[in-house]
């Protein structure tokens, strides 16, 4: 196997030539936040927390979108990027409605997690408040774009494992949401299956099993990973 | 170091976080060993004293009332500590600020005889603040409400004279 061989946080790694430094680095020990990256369906890069410093470069590049190369020199953790990640969960938590206390991903939550992994004891930037709504049309599932991060995880899930393709994206930056088939409610979107990869691939409380309460919506997004594994490489994980 | 001047306040919250700080049991007796409560809703003190060295505040700026009562105790606060989630990003109390301003909330709740009594019912803010965005916060305690463990960590630096330093688990919301 024809192999690379860079340095990570000092340490000397030798790496298979198509992986992602994230891959290389996660392969390693070595933490690298993210959100939006599932394992087992494509990356997208569109949390950025994921962003690394490599050596030569002033450009901050998301390590989940970049394939390692031979000599390459990269900083996962400067206090530049530490300053950047949890200024983008600040900005998270700004942007949309995420009352912790009263969602039913709380203690499940990973904007929870990465709170607490970036430091963030209080938000600088102001809240927005903006008036989103809830649809539980579906008959098993909800979303509450008040907790949505935009990650995208389950328009890939849906696309790329489910082949179903019920969940897509509408209208641009501040104004963009997750919608199913031709943006209609939930329950009339004839693709969906019912099959629930969405809601386990969701990273915060934004899609929900229906009479799940306050911190009751716990999710195994390691299912998601061992379908890809049986489909791909053809071993399965009971 | 002599005694200090302790207060806590109660502002747009249900009160959790007090419930929290009573949590500390036998350790409240400890505490009284180093400071002397000058102001709390758990004391019968009308006005908010000058001097004070430490106030926990808990819940956010929802009203009129709260605004002038967060200003004062800054003016005479040495060190003020945000107590809990509505403190610190108005939580459960800015729940209500996606629905628009104060009379949007109250009409569909109380119709035409909503509560309209300037001086005897505090007037709402159109928008709920948190406690930072009014006046400078020192420390930040989240939680909701915080654990009593994660309020004695924070009192026991300031007793002893270091500046608090919450972190991993200790600074988790909700």
């Amino acid at each position: 196997m024809p192999v690379k061989t860079l340095t990570i946080d000092g340490q000397l790694i030798t790496s298979p030539r198509d992986q992602t430094v994230l891959d290389a680095a996660r392969g390693h020990g070595i933490k690298i936040p993210t959100l939006c990256h599932l394992d087992g369906v494509s990356e997208v890069g569109a949390c950025r927390l994921c962003l690394v410093e490599i050596a030569g470069s002033n450009k901050l590049v998301p390590s989940c979108l970049t394939q390692v190369a031979e000599g390459m020199n990269v900083t996962t953790n400067s206090p530049r990027l530490q300053d950047y990640r949890k200024m983008i969960v600040e900005l998270l938590f700004a942007e949309r409605n995420h009352v912790c206390s009263v969602c039913v991903a709380n203690g499940h939550c990973e904007l929870q997690e990465l709170a607490v992994a970036v430091g963030m004891d209080h938000v600088r930037f102001e809240y927005q408040f903006p008036q989103l709504p809830v649809d539980v049309s579906h008959d098993q599932f909800g979303l509450d774009h008040n907790r949505c991060v935009m990650c995208t995880r389950c328009v890939r899930v849906c696309d790329e494992i489910e082949g179903a393709h019920t969940w897509d994206v509408s209208g641009r930056g501040h104004n963009a949401r997750v919608i199913t088939d031709l943006n209609q409610p939930w329950g009339d979107a004839e693709s969906c299956t019912s099959c629930g990869k969405c809601v386990q691939a969701c990273p915060t409380g934004a899609l929900f099993r229906q009479g799940a309460t306050v911190a009751e919506m716990q999710k195994d997004k390691e299912k998601l990973g061992s379908l890809m594994q049986a489909r791909e490489k053809k071993q399965w994980v009971v | 170091m002599g005694r200090l001047k302790f207060a806590t306040v109660w502002l747009g919250g249900c009160s959790g976080c007090h419930m929290s700080f009573l949590d500390l049991d036998e350790w409240l007796i400890e505490l009284a060993q180093h400071v002397d409560v000058v102001f709390s809703p758990l004391a019968d003190v009308k006005e908010y004293p000058d001097n004070v060295d430490l106030v926990l505040v808990e819940g956010a700026v929802a009203n009129d009332e709260n605004l002038d009562m967060i200003r004062k105790v800054r003016a005479r606060t040495k060190t003020l500590i945000a107590l809990g989630d509505c403190a610190i990003t108005g939580n459960v109390t800015a729940l209500r600020n996606p629905l628009g301003v104060a009379l949007e909330v109250l009409r569909p709740v109380y119709g035409e005889n909503y509560p309209n009594e300037p001086r005897i019912v505090p007037v709402l803010l159109d928008r709920v603040l948190a406690v930072h965005e009014v006046v400078p916060v020192d420390h930040y305690v989240p939680g909701c409400p915080p654990p009593a463990s994660r309020i004695k960590a924070v009192l026991q630096a300031l007793l002893e004279g270091k500046a608090p330093a919450l972190e991993g688990n200790e600074i988790r919301f909700g």
